[in-house]
């Protein structure tokens, strides 16, 4: 079985609590384990943090989150985080663990350290000025199976 | 996000309940860091076992703490991690730099 959902936001932190809620809530049809949600969770947090506050740093975008759920004897979650900031010059430096542009924000620079961790898989594709998209997936081992039960 | 201070002999001690997040740790950065220097506390405990989620937003805000702590000397303890926000812990490190306060 195939489900979706596509949610638009606008890039406040107040909004890092729903999407996360929002997506998690989509996630347990997959029927995860609390580890797995809490993992799922924490990912969506962080690539919609690092949206609000590198992408749309001094303004207000649109941040567009997007998942599917493949449910089956294998359960996968994907998620599409995207927005339309200012973009990643150099992903690869991005991702390096505790790599961040804002030293004295008292940023971890753990954001994608994180959703690499917790996740199965992770694309970073972004470009100056041309927004970003964190594309990743886990797998939910306690899914329901093929025929519904 | 629910913070409560209170000063125990030397420690300042900062029992936090709630979600931790980028929304939410400036306010706790600044609550915290204007006891210490009200307070001029030694120690720092920061008791998360009210905690039910922390993103990386969490890390940098222990991280600045303990930072704080040891260039005046002092020292940072944490306390009662949920099992979701220890593995955030130790993926990050803090654990090897940060000590853990046994509770009760």
């Amino acid at each position: 079985m195939r489900n979706y959902m596509k949610l638009e936001i606008p890039s406040k932190s107040l909004n890092e609590a729903f999407a996360r809620a929002a997506v998690g809530a989509f996630a347990a049809q997959a029927d995860p384990t609390v580890e797995e949600l809490a993992d799922i969770k924490t990912s969506v947090s962080e690539a919609v943090t690092n949206s609000i506050i590198h992408g749309y740093r001094d303004t207000v975008g649109v941040i567009y989150i997007e998942c599917e759920a493949r449910v089956g004897k294998t359960c996968v979650i994907e998620i599409i985080v995207r927005d339309e900031g200012v973009g990643i010059p150099d992903v690869e430096r991005a991702m390096e663990p505790l790599f961040t542009t804002a030293p004295d924000e008292e940023r971890s620079g753990m954001g994608f350290t994180v959703m690499q961790s917790f996740m199965d898989t992770l694309d970073v594709i972004s470009e100056k000025g041309k927004g970003t998209t964190v594309k990743m997936s886990k797998k939910i081992n306690a899914g329901i199976s093929d025929d519904g039960y | 996000m629910n913070c409560e201070i209170e000063q125990v002999g030397g420690a300042l001690v900062v029992k936090l309940s709630g979600e931790i997040d980028q929304h939410c740790a400036e306010e706790l950065r600044s609550d915290i860091d204007r006891q210490l220097d009200i307070k001029h506390s030694a120690s720092l405990i920061i008791d998360l076992g009210g905690v039910d989620f922390m993103d990386s937003s969490g890390l940098g805000l222990i991280m600045g703490r303990y930072r704080k702590m040891k260039a005046r000397g002092g020292k940072i303890l944490l306390a009662r991690p949920t099992p979701a926000v220890d593995k955030l812990l130790e993926l990050s490190g803090i654990n090897k730099l940060v000590g853990r306060e046994r509770t009760k």
